[in-house]
């Protein structure tokens, strides 16, 4: 018996795929450092506590919505309609605001809201198995254009002062509502994903739907669900940014899917599906703030910043892929 | 008859024609030839995108970069015109559909030599494009004042009674037609779409073949520039912000599958017209400009609705009898 040898049998495969990720994540964190340390030396404005919380709302709102974003990728999906989501939210919240609702009442609109229109693109993409880039594209105009009907080109004003503080509040010293919040969601995100069955279910169907189905997996069902939490998330940004910003108008939060989306490809997340982990979401939200405060202390147009983001994106997927090919061409 | 009726694109244009009806009914002057010469003339831009974007699609890949390709490539030429206001119009409109070749050539190269997804290729270059016209005008608008005549009159100018621009959206609808059914690469761009593996089998070589996709996809997209600029008299960052939607919302409602291989000139065609009449329909029926947004989005919601109902019987669900077996 002494000489049975013990076998180590790993628990967790090493795979190629998972150094890859760990991999992707310390170079986003260099990336992050570089320019956190960049900033400080081009600007002396940077590095004040208060200018560094005032960066952390140019991100939040979005960062929220790309943690569930990030389990819809990875599942195989995709939600263009997360901003024509806030935008309807915040419209109802408005428009209830008119009948005297509330503070409580206003949060608990905006996340019904949110959940509903994010049910409705889910019941489309898994009842009807249609796919959800192309569902997406039309609740997006659908979702906004509702926003355009009830507000055409008016404004709701007059959000009451304990709504405020949401967008506006500070928790302790520099550490804004928002921050905590999206902290203790990047944690609750990070175990729901990487620490239970249901997460690992996300991946199975990102990386093989029919298998995932085969293997017991109640695929519409979960994608249904990652909908609805998109859709929840989509209501909870639409909270903050109208209480950031005290009014609601049709054409608020523009453009936010794609940048939600850039937020989540640039943490590693695989647009194909199956792939991804919500610390590479949290260190690419970092750095999209980082970039667009500290572009901004020098006086950098706002436009000019996407240049960087998309640059950014681009070159930081490519680069990995170049460096692989010439690996292989070096080993030959 | 079968044949006929099974056929999207008829049951489209059946549609179309229902709405001009309707919309007929209710106030007579819609259904006149002039209002739908009309119509169509407002809709040619939006026509030739779309035939842009449905060879991309065809191809499983998708361009959101086009609206800041159109922009961009606008925006050069604009600033041409006003810098040197010499340039013949020919050579102008070559210049942008030239430039809006290369930024499509930028798309298609990333997906064919570096395979990133194409989402996400321009998803980035859309970003980028937009940027670097706010970089080249720095900042500037290109107001009306500062383009010549003949640059503005290009798109206005009448032949047998109909507007230059529509004569050029009827034109790249017979190039696309011709390109599509009968030359080598319609073929291979049907092929990949339809079944990628198969394609490379056939000795089509797919990332080409992507790459000419996009490239196509943004010379009609630089041409588009010089049309809008022409049409709108403005050359500003803001020229078509958001449009890349419309423009997959056109190839969506024309029955154009995101999962690539179906799709033709008629779908995009009926699909950009269908946006179209619905746009211009909504004011005449007294219906509130605000409304548009939300019907455009339902259309696309139903259109999709529609489109898997009837393509769903073709596929062969191999799954189906595991499925009885339980």
């Amino acid at each position: 018996m002494s000489d049975t040898q013990i076998r180590h049998i790993p628990d967790r495969l090493d795979n190629p795929l998972r150094s890859a990720i760990f991999s992707w994540q310390s170079l986003l964190l260099v990336v992050a450092i570089t320019i956190f340390v960049a900033n400080s030396f081009a600007t002396p404005y940077f590095l004040n506590p208060w200018s560094l919380s005032d960066a952390t709302f140019n991100f939040t709102e979005k960062a929220l919505i790309a943690l569930a974003m990030a389990l819809v990728i990875i599942s195989g999906e995709i939600d263009l309609s997360v901003a024509a989501i806030i935008a309807f939210c915040s419209t109802m919240m408005g428009f209830a605001l008119q009948f005297g609702v509330g503070t409580p009442g206003l949060v608990a609109i905006g996340i019904t809201t949110g959940l509903l229109c994010g049910a409705f693109n889910g019941a489309l993409v898994s009842g009807l198995r249609l796919p959800s880039i192309v569902v997406t594209i039309g609740t997006m105009s659908f979702f906004r254009g509702l926003s355009f009907i009830v507000l055409g080109d008016q404004a709701f004003k007059g959000y009451p002062l304990s709504f405020a503080y949401f967008g506006q509040g500070y928790v302790w010293w520099v550490v804004s509502f928002e921050v905590v919040l999206f902290l203790i969601m990047a944690v609750i995100f990070y175990f729901v994903l990487h620490r239970t069955t249901f997460g690992r279910q996300i991946f199975v169907i990102g990386n093989n739907p029919v298998t995932a189905e085969f293997s017991g997996v109640r695929v519409r069902w979960v994608k249904f669900l990652l909908f609805c939490l998109t859709g929840v998330m989509s209501g909870l940004a639409a909270v903050l940014l109208t209480s950031r910003l005290g009014s609601t108008r049709p054409s608020i939060a523009t453009g936010w899917e794609l940048e939600v989306i850039t937020m989540v490809v640039l943490g590693g997340v695989s647009i194909l599906g199956g792939a991804g982990s919500i610390i590479g979401v949290v260190l690419a939200a970092l750095i999209m703030g980082l970039v667009t405060f500290g572009l901004g202390l020098l006086n950098v147009p706002g436009i000019v910043m996407s240049i960087v983001i998309g640059s950014l994106l681009i070159a930081i997927i490519a680069l990995p892929i170049l460096a692989g090919r010439l690996r292989a061409r070096m080993e030959r | 008859m079968r044949k006929l009726l099974k056929n999207r694109e008829f049951w489209l244009a059946l549609a179309l024609a229902m709405l001009i009806l309707g919309v007929t009914l209710r106030a007579p002057g819609f259904g006149a030839t002039s209002n739908l010469l009309d119509i169509f003339n407002n809709t040619s831009i939006l026509v030739i995108l779309a035939l842009g974007q449905m060879v991309v699609i065809l191809t499983r890949s998708i361009d959101l970069s086009m609206a800041a390709n159109l922009a961009l490539s606008g925006m050069i030429v604009a600033l041409l015109n006003a810098a040197y206001p010499g340039i013949p119009v020919p050579i102008l409109l070559a210049i942008a559909a030239i430039s809006g070749a290369i930024l499509g050539a930028v798309n298609g190269l990333l997906v064919w030599k570096l395979n990133i997804p194409s989402i996400v290729v321009t998803l980035g270059t859309l970003t980028i494009y937009r940027g670097t016209i706010f970089l080249i005008a720095g900042g500037q608008w290109v107001n009306a004042d500062q383009l010549s005549p003949a640059f503005i009159a290009t798109t206005r100018l009448q032949i047998f009674g109909i507007p230059l621009l529509s004569w050029f959206a009827i034109l790249i609808v017979i190039v696309f037609f011709i390109m599509l059914t009968r030359t080598t690469i319609g073929r291979a761009l049907y092929a990949i779409g339809v079944n990628p593996m198969a394609s490379v089998y056939a000795g089509i070589d797919v990332g080409k073949t992507k790459f000419i996709a996009f490239t196509i996809a943004g010379t009609v997209s630089g041409l588009c520039g010089y049309l809008w600029v022409s049409r709108y008299v403005i050359g500003s960052v803001e020229v078509a912000k958001g449009y890349e939607l419309s423009i997959i919302a056109a190839c969506v409602i024309g029955g154009v599958s995101i999962a690539g291989g179906i799709g033709s000139v008629g779908s995009a065609l009926l699909g950009a017209l269908f946006l179209g009449v619905i746009n211009s329909a909504l004011p005449i029926i007294n219906i509130s400009p605000f409304w548009q947004m939300a019907i455009s989005g339902a259309a696309i919601i139903l259109a999709v609705i529609f489109n898997s109902r009837t393509s769903r019987q073709k596929g062969r669900i191999i799954l189906k009898s595991a499925r009885v077996g339980k």
